[in-house]
């Protein structure tokens, strides 16, 4: 063949030039391989994508003021809140227009509610405004101003009209500033008072304790590891039995045990009480604080430290700490020098495993976590089920979203994603 | 393994010590439990010390030696503590009997490389009871689960019933609880309504798409296996939030569908990798021969491809069926009181009424999970032996 592309253009059988019938050929073998992927692409997209965006947008989300109150925001583009004066008489008079509609469709409790989030008592000053506004007279002369004054005070001071002013673009970034324990000042963003500050304080606490769990993990997964790849393979296929049951046993499964385990009239605290080694009036306080966390959750992800290592430890050939050895190493020379460094890729794989698997953690904090071992995704849970702040809970998700894409990403330089594997 | 070591009996000045220094150990755990530990290891020091020279010296027979201990510490334990101490006392007889020959014959040595120092030795079986420890850790919490579950009593612990292995101190109670309360029940139902149908969804697409990504020619091959992995990386909460915001607004939340389609989702990445992985000790001729031999390619896929892929296909959808049945999170936020599935029903129940029918539970699901585990291990082996048979 290469004899003849010198000398002119090859011709396929049907005689078109052979360079377009295999490009065509390419081109078509490529829109087969998508066309069978295509219906889980748009699967995935539809059900797992479309959900992660829309809690994206959630988090800088923020048309309930500029729907609810129309006139009011418009009237209120020009007051200047540096000026330490309540608005004019015209502001009022749009919300009291705005609030007669609101309060019809019953969408003014739910603006309180949100204004509440940044203003403590924005939410009972909307409830009580909304049923009385629809006795005010719009038409007479009478003042609107003062009929607000009298409904509540707070109506005669600048701050809920300041709150109103600054949380009336479509698009805020109010959320993501709480989440930092900061909000939106008079001029810029500031920082909340200390005894609101919680998130950065809980951020801190979630990376500290994954990064225990992942150094608990390296720790116990290291040896275990080691000795899986140097054992016979039979034994080995044996103990392997050890770490993949509680791979496959439920979650909920492990956090009960560890419950039942850990708790002050636990197994564990029976043991030591029987032993004579703790009193029975100070049994050892387990659960519901980091400790339990922490020793629950090491004992849930230590297989996934322990796979990744154990496949890299396999290929690792046992000849080379001999021939350290009979050239005169030391026992810890030859580990340290030799042996570590080629194990050091599967410590890699395994610690961004289980830091990712950690720092999202919900189920097990949240049973023996107790008030000081809870983790931000509990936090998130309790903003979706309990407070409501649906866009704050979208704040925080999208930040801990941030970090585990960073650590993906890493994931996927080192390791790549192909090379994930399962169950040994 | 072979002997790699010619090995001799060892002097008495090194067994001896040892094994005192164990019985030391088991004295110390005995005496703290009877009140006085410094006693405790003085006379199990002493104690073992004389049982390990009679055994070797006087007595010289390892067979009748290690039974005639095990028989005298199992009579003993009897005597101090009734049949829990009988138990403790056969283990230590057993230990004993067995530690002391094996160290006086010098069989510790003979599967190690001749050339290691005595500190060498006494590390490789440090490093042994090591593991062992973590290993311990690994698999006791799940075994720990098992007999509480047939405990008499509605508590979490050990009762002194159960100790005393007093028939009273056991029943069925919590087993016969989880098959009659309507709660429970409803759970298992639903569980198994949801996860056979998230199963399905996802092995139907993640096959297919993962034949296509093992194509040669992919284009966007890596940017596409990141979608369609990241269900598996995402943490669930953020998932979770994501989908309970999204279904709600097209009418999801709440229904039987929108779990079984969030489940899918969830269990997608287990079926790509692990089908993805089987295809790529896929001898590709083989499906042009049958193309040659004329064919079609469906009949390639069903009669060349697919048995030789199965192996793969069932381990991803026994992953996916698990992701499925053992998901919590995701369920608690798209799913409603309708809905509710067993990991649900346990979560409330440690979370609010603790009651032991969550440990009647937790030991079935140890068995379901035993029985999925022997079925995958088989799995991967014969995908194993399948792959080494086709050339290339």
């Amino acid at each position: 063949m290469s004899d003849q592309t010198t000398s002119g253009r090859v011709l396929a059988a049907d005689g078109t030039p052979l360079k377009t019938s295999l490009a065509r050929a390419l081109r078509r073998q490529k829109l087969r391989a998508l066309a069978l992927i295509a219906p889980l692409l748009l699967f995935v997209l539809i059900t797992f994508i479309a959900p992660i965006a829309d809690m994206l947008f959630r988090s800088v989300e923020n048309q309930i003021v500029v729907e609810t109150l129309p006139q009011t925001v418009s009237a209120l583009a020009d007051w200047d809140p540096e000026s330490g004066d309540t608005p004019g008489e015209d502001v009022y008079r749009a919300l009291a227009a705005d609030l007669k509609i609101a309060a019809k469709a019953k969408t003014h409790t739910r603006l309180g509610t949100r204004l509440n989030y940044e203003l403590t008592g924005a939410s009972s000053l909307f409830r009580k405004s909304g049923r009385q506004v629809k006795k005010m007279d719009l038409e007479g002369d009478a003042s609107i101003k003062d009929a607000f004054i009298k409904i509540d005070k707070d109506w005669g001071k600048p701050d809920i009209w300041r709150t109103i002013q600054t949380y009336s673009p479509r698009y805020t970034n109010g959320y993501f500033l709480n989440a930092v324990d900061m909000q939106k000042g008079p001029d810029g963003p500031e920082a909340r008072p200390e005894n609101q500050q919680i998130y950065l304080m809980l951020f801190g606490r979630t990376l500290f304790m994954s990064l225990m769990i992942t150094g608990s993990c390296i720790l116990l997964g290291y040896p275990v590891a080691w000795i899986l790849a140097n054992l016979p393979a039979r034994s080995a296929n044996m103990l392997m039995i050890l770490v993949l049951l509680p791979f496959w046993t439920s979650l909920l499964v492990r956090t009960s045990a560890w419950k039942v385990m850990l708790q002050q009239q636990g197994v564990i605290n029976d043991v030591l009480v029987w032993l004579g080694l703790v009193g029975d009036d100070a049994r050892l306080v387990m659960i519901n604080n980091q400790f339990g966390t922490i020793v629950a959750m090491t004992h849930i992800l230590l297989p996934f430290m322990i796979l990744p290592m154990y496949s890299v430890m396999q290929t690792i050939q046992p000849t080379y700490l001999r021939a350290a050895k009979s050239l005169g190493a030391t026992n810890w020379t030859a580990f340290w020098r030799v042996y570590f460094p080629q194990s050091v890729p599967g410590i890699g794989a395994g610690s961004i495993l289980v830091f990712i698997l950690s720092i999202g953690y919900y189920i097990t904090p949240e049973i023996v976590g107790g008030n000081t071992g809870t983790f931000i995704s509990n936090r998130i849970a309790y903003h979706i089920s309990s407070s409501l702040n649906w866009g704050l809970a979208a704040a925080l998700g999208a930040i801990l979203l941030a970090v585990v894409l960073l650590l993906y990403y890493a994931y996927d330089k080192i390791v790549g994603i192909d090379n994930v594997k399962l169950g040994g | 393994m072979t002997a790699l070591t010619p090995i001799s009996r060892t002097p008495t000045s090194f067994y001896v010590p040892v094994v005192a220094a164990a019985g030391a150990f088991a004295g110390l755990l005995v005496g703290t439990s009877q009140g006085s530990s410094v006693l405790g290891v003085v006379v199990g020091a002493a104690l073992m010390g004389v049982v390990a020279l009679l055994l070797t010296q006087v007595l010289g027979n390892e067979k009748i030696g290690r039974w005639g201990l095990f028989g005298l510490l199992l009579i003993a334990g009897i005597f101090m503590a009734g049949i829990p101490g009988a138990i403790v006392g056969a283990l230590f007889g057993w230990f004993f009997g067995w530690f002391t020959f094996w160290l006086f014959e010098g069989r510790y040595r003979a599967k190690l490389a001749p050339y290691l120092t005595p500190g060498q030795v006494l590390w490789h079986f440090a490093f042994r009871v090591i593991c062992g420890a973590i290993f311990v850790f690994l698999i006791t919490p799940i075994l720990v689960v098992m007999p509480l579950s047939f405990n008499a009593e509605n508590f979490f612990t050990f009762t002194p019933e159960m100790l005393r292995f007093d028939p009273a101190g056991y029943s069925l109670k919590h087993y016969r609880d989880f098959l009659t309360n309507s709660d429970w029940q409803n759970a298992l139902r639903n569980s198994i309504l949801i996860a056979p149908a998230a199963t399905v969804l996802s092995v139907g697409f993640g096959t297919l798409a993962a034949i296509g990504l093992s194509q040669p020619h992919v284009p966007f091959r890596r940017a596409i296996m990141a979608i369609l992995i990241s269900p598996m990386i995402v943490p669930l909460i953020i998932s979770a939030a994501g989908m309970y915001f999204f279904y709600s607004r097209i009418g999801l939340q709440g229904t039987y569908f929108g779990v079984v389609l969030a489940h899918a989702a969830l269990g997608i990445p287990f079926v790509i990798i692990t089908v993805t992985a089987t295809l790529v000790g896929f001898d590709r001729s083989l499906t042009r021969a049958a193309a040659n031999m004329g064919a079609n390619p469906v009949t390639t896929f069903f009669r060349v491809q697919m048995p030789l892929i199965l192996p793969g296909v069932i381990s991803g959808a026994l992953f996916a069926f698990i992701t499925s049945f053992d998901e919590v999170v995701v369920v608690l936020f798209v799913g409603s009181a309708g809905q509710k599935t067993l990991p649900w029903q346990m979560f409330t129940g440690l979370r609010e009424q603790i009651s032991p029918t969550i440990l009647a539970v937790a030991t079935i699901l140890v068995a379901v999970s035993i029985v999925l585990l022997t079925v995958v291990e088989m799995l991967r082996r014969r995908s194993e032996r399948l792959r080494g048979m086709s050339p290339g």
